[in-house]
């Protein structure tokens, strides 16, 4: 068994009566006294202080200039990097040759170099990527003295503003550099907010601020999970791996018409032929959400079966609060993928009806 | 009132046991978001699986804590399972069943064992 790490926050989350529990090899608070619900429920009324310091920072220092970097990176992923400006930030993918997906992530242009924010459980290998496909042109710099925190809801502006003056100004996805902090009007839960980058040493007292704002209450894992599943937003490792390929999992957005066929800069990204092909023809299958009848979740692995033939399995499933019902993800053939198609989900034995729906479950609301 | 070690309460009423879950387990399980009820006037045996409650987080069971006959259940945590959360020891039972000799509750803990046991 690996050793935990604790998180440079642990003895504030022990404090805030947190439930520490393992995940990506952190201790990490799963929920506090509040509950997972009413964490939940409080994120989108209000807002919600979330401790994400387990993912992974990273900058990308360019050694020459950063069209060099930007090159490189791209061919990375299918992805257009070139074309975000300063003060930006993107989501991207990495791909590997068979076009499916090695993590996703967060990047951000900041002038003279770009900032990358990757999944905990892939970080150990993103830098080895990163390393791998950058070196020549840039030094790739884990980002480990600084703490992650994550401000959501509607009542975050205001919350962060009183603290950060200017930070009400960005719009979804800018990033910008406050002092110490460094900010980005982005999130997990489809609401409105913010991720903060605190230096370890100033990471407590931030977060003890935060919480004192009115209406900003901690939030665990367990709402931090049902509020993006409620967003229809992946989870690594459930909703993608490396077998899915962006377009199967309906990331297309996230492909700019720079890096497809006919682009500026079409292809070149690992896995381009399936992708590419996939864009032009479609894909054999697709990421739906669903929404079982009843009130009985169907969990990541429930079998699901249209007629007698299974068609797939729930790679994301639970409660949503806010919803207030089951909801879920699967990949299914694209046959079945229409909005309304009705299924049946193996729950105990039983098979129970589940339809395929439209997602998000919960409409988002980001600061555009 | 007896517990079991999957912290189960037993109270007897009359010639019937009534099982629900203690204040420790329904606040260990978190919110509960649905209860899945076995049938009535089945025979169970000790360790079968009855009850499937699910949480937010989770999907857990109750297990009968002996042989016997469910000959009741709970039908308003069908519409309600955070009944659960809100009155574990009371309101919120879950089944009823049958012995055919009450003596084997016997081997249950008392308050006072069960409350050592979860450290309380």
């Amino acid at each position: 068994m690996t050793d935990l790490q604790r998180l440079p926050l642990h003895d504030l989350h022990v404090e805030l009566g947190g439930r520490m529990v393992p995940f990506a090899g952190y201790e990490m608070p799963v929920q506090y006294p509040a509950g997972v619900m009413k964490e939940h429920l409080h994120t989108r009324a209000a807002a919600g202080l979330f401790d994400v310091s387990h993912m992974g920072q990273v900058i990308l220092r360019p050694r020459r200039d950063m069209a060099t970097l930007v090159v490189a990176f791209e061919a990375m992923m299918p992805v257009d990097v070139a074309g975000l400006a300063e003060g930006r930030q993107r989501y991207g993918l990495f791909t590997n040759d068979e076009g499916g997906v090695l993590d996703d992530l967060m990047f951000a242009n900041r002038g003279d170099h770009l900032f990358v924010v990757v999944n905990a459980a892939c970080k150990a290998q993103d830098i080895e990527l990163m390393r791998k496909a950058l070196s020549p042109v840039a030094e790739v710099l884990p980002v480990t003295d600084r703490c992650l925190l994550a401000l959501q809801g509607p009542g975050a502006e205001a919350a962060l503003e009183a603290l950060v003056p200017g930070a009400a100004a960005m719009r979804f996805m800018d990033v910008g550099v406050f002092g110490e902090l460094w900010i980005s009007r982005s999130g997990y839960t489809g609401e409105d907010g913010y991720e903060i980058s605190v230096p370890e040493a100033a990471a407590e007292g931030f977060a003890r601020d935060l919480l004192a704002q009115p209406g900003v209450m901690p939030i665990g894992l367990g709402a931090r999970d049902s509020l993006r599943l409620e967003a229809g937003l992946c989870l690594y490792g459930h909703d993608l791996d490396q077998t899915t390929s962006p377009v199967e999992a309906g990331l297309t957005w996230a492909i700019q018409k720079s890096r497809r066929t006919g682009g500026a800069r079409e292809g070149g990204f690992p896995g381009a032929a399936r992708i590419l092909r996939e864009l032009a023809e479609g894909p054999a299958r697709r990421r739906v959400g669903l929404r079982p009848e009843g009130r009985a979740p169907m969990r990541e692995g429930t079998a699901l079966y249209h007629g007698e033939t299974a068609v797939g399995t729930i790679c994301s499933g639970g409660f949503g609060p806010s919803v207030e019902a089951p909801i879920a993800m699967a990949y299914l053939p694209a046959a079945l993928a229409a909005t309304g198609t009705a299924l049946a989900g193996d729950v105990r034995g039983r098979r129970l009806p589940v339809t395929v729906a439209d997602m998000p479950f919960h409409p988002t609301s980001y600061k555009r | 009132m007896k517990f079991t070690k999957e912290h189960e309460w037993l109270r007897v009423e009359g010639d019937v046991v009534v099982v629900g879950i203690t204040d420790h387990a329904a606040e260990a399980l978190g919110d509960v978001v649905f209860v899945e009820l076995p049938e009535t006037e089945i025979m169970v045996s000790e360790g079968d699986e009855v009850v499937v409650i699910e949480s937010v987080k989770a999907a857990s069971d109750i297990l009968a804590p002996v042989d016997g006959e469910i000959v009741a259940v709970n039908s308003k945590l069908a519409d309600n399972p955070g009944l659960v959360n809100e009155d574990p020891t009371g309101a919120a039972w879950f089944f009823k069943m049958k012995l055919d000799d009450l003596s084997v509750l016997d081997q249950f803990m008392d308050e006072d064992e069960y409350k050592e046991l979860i450290g309380d």
